[in-house]
């Protein structure tokens, strides 16, 4: 059934039992993002020690496919250098903007790869990206990287 | 009253018998951001095409003179369906586009002579809209007032999703130059007052600006189709992608009067009397408002969505999607979880009903329901404010019309019972 193709179980799961979830103080870098189609947003805040991301925190209100996977977003991109953050994130926004079409490395993706079929549904691929922008605009606000970059 | 035979009117509609996601049959209730067309309305844009094809208003040859009949005739029968004359129509690209149109000939009227000065706006003038406007009818007044140094201040709405009259008088006064809001709510479904709110504007002499998308594709219970000058408007905007035609065409609606005093947004060519070097003097309307070349063919095609309307009825219209509304109320009341977003009956409140599940995200709702082949729109409809007044990020809404069956919104039961086992609420 279609429905499961996007609606993994990985994804249900970080869903109803989202990691890292909550605002957490120090900070380094903030983001609040919006989806002005549908009015989802989330604020996600960085914290950095050195070149490594010490800690992601976040609220917001969204779908099961913005909420997931934020949750794997922490997963992936905490306690790890930013720059490596940021290639995942390359990764991650190939595969949404696949259509389906583009073969996830678990390796690099782990979870993240559950949103394979989420690439299929072009409506979606934003839900799944709001958490991504944030992080990204955190990271350039907390002067991590470069915003050019 | 005949009523509507929606088997019979189905097959005027060939996208209504098309299959989506594995095969299940489309239903389609998603009418409220645009309606499907029937073959009357693509036959009418081909046959233009095909037949008649030409710029209009200029030109001797006898295709010009068609081309231009043809847009004109469509002018007049559009006219005549609101209770409005010919050259109080004026040709758009949208709703949109119509509510900028007045904004921005009201901010030209600012920085010009005397002529135009019942348009004019400045600091301490006052523009009242309400909380539940689409964006449309409510960004450019806020640009505006940004423009010219005018207060913008609203009508509130209730708990029931009724406009929150309780303040008129405060707000509503002589600083008020104009006075708009939604016939009928696109998220609510809320038929507004029209009568009281006209009223109350004259007697402090506002303009008023109708928003009528939702409500002259449907007619409005209990009356035929809506009639502008029975109404009393000032001004009205209606989009034709919602009333079985073609996008890229809308009206608007001004009183004859008010349109020939009023200056214009677009200028350029087609909409002048005579240009000099120095400068130039403008066509009487609609033409003042009609700049550039125009979509001929879809106003042709709009002509003849018109037609295929009064064919069946707006009255019978209304009463079809009355029924349809008041079976969706019904079902939706029943399913434990939801929340009707809006009046929960049938009273002064027209097809468009928004809803919430507890503990599903709309998006996630609708994508279940898609899988369902129901097709519904998700989010906050462009009336952000208004979902902040509820306290909610977004909705699911269904909008049946006239070629929906009553079984169709069963399936749409069915699918927000999957939604609500698919995430174990």
């Amino acid at each position: 059934m279609q429905l499961d193709s996007m609606y993994q179980e990985i994804i249900l799961d970080h869903y109803k039992h989202p990691h890292a979830r909550g605002l957490r103080e120090p900070f380094d870098g903030e983001s609040f993002q919006v989806n002005p189609t549908c009015g989802d947003e989330i604020t996600l805040r960085v914290r950095l020690d050195g070149e490594q991301v010490a800690d992601v925190s976040y609220d917001g209100q969204g779908c099961s496919i913005s909420q997931a996977a934020v949750s794997v977003l922490t997963d992936l991109v905490i306690g790890r250098p930013a720059k490596d953050a940021l290639a995942t994130m390359d990764a991650f926004v190939e595969l949404m903007q696949g259509r389906g079409k583009v073969e996830p490395d678990e390796d690099v993706l782990e979870d993240a790869i559950a949103f394979a079929g989420v690439a299929k549904y072009p409506a979606r691929v934003k839900c799944a990206l709001l958490g991504w922008m944030a992080f990204k605009d955190a990271l350039v606000k907390a002067n991590a990287v470069d915003a050019e970059k | 009253m005949t009523a509507i035979d929606v088997a019979r009117v189905r097959k005027d509609f060939p996208i209504l018998a098309r299959t989506v996601r594995d095969e299940k049959p489309l239903v389609y209730l998603d009418s409220g951001a645009t309606s499907q067309r029937p073959n009357q309305v693509l036959e009418a844009e081909r046959e233009y095409t095909e037949q008649h094809n030409a710029a209009v208003h200029r030109g001797a040859h006898q295709l010009a003179e068609e081309a231009t009949d043809a847009y004109e005739d469509a002018r007049a029968n559009i006219a005549a369906f609101v209770g409005a004359k010919p050259d109080e129509v004026v040709y758009l690209k949208n709703a949109t586009e119509g509510i900028n149109l007045i904004a921005y000939a009201m901010g030209n009227a600012s920085t010009s002579g005397p002529e135009a000065e019942r348009f004019a706006l400045g600091p301490g003038d006052e523009i009242v809209v309400t909380e539940m406007e689409h964006h449309a009818n409510l960004v450019p007044w806020q640009q505006l007032c940004q423009r010219t140094g005018a207060t913008l201040r609203w009508f509130g709405v209730t708990g029931e999703g009724r406009l929150d009259l309780s303040n008129i008088d405060e707000l509503v006064t002589e600083r008020t130059k104009v006075l708009a809001f939604t016939h009928q709510s696109n998220v609510l479904g809320t038929v507004n007052p029209v009568q009281t709110l006209v009223r109350k504007a004259h007697e402090v002499g506002a303009l008023t600006v109708l928003d009528a998308c939702q409500s002259v594709p449907h007619g409005v219970h209990g009356q035929s189709g809506v009639d502008f000058g029975a109404l009393g408007v000032d001004f009205a905007v209606f989009s034709g992608h919602k009333m079985l035609g073609p996008s890229g065409v809308g009206v608007l609606y001004g009183r004859s009067e008010l349109l020939q005093a009023m200056p214009p947004f677009l200028t350029g060519g087609s909409m002048i009397e005579m240009v000099r070097m120095a400068g130039s003097t403008f066509a009487p309307p609609p033409q003042r408002f009609e700049a550039g070349s125009m979509m001929i063919a879809q106003a042709v095609g709009l002509g003849a969505a018109v037609d295929y309307l009064k064919l069946l009825g707006m009255g019978a219209i209304a009463e079809h999607e009355r029924e349809l509304t008041a079976a969706l109320l019904r079902g939706l009341g029943e399913i434990p979880g939801v929340t009707i977003v809006g009046p929960e009956t049938t009273e002064q409140r027209g097809a468009v009903v928004s809803f919430t599940v507890d503990g599903v995200h709309p998006h996630d709702v609708g994508q279940v329901l898609d899988s369902y082949g129901v097709a519904v729109r998700v989010g906050h409809h462009c009336a952000w404010p208004l979902h902040q007044r509820f306290g909610i990020p977004a909705t699911v809404r269904a909008t049946p019309y006239l070629y929906n069956e009553l079984s169709e919104v069963d399936t749409l039961f069915e699918g927000v019972r999957a939604a609500q086992e698919f995430f174990k609420v």
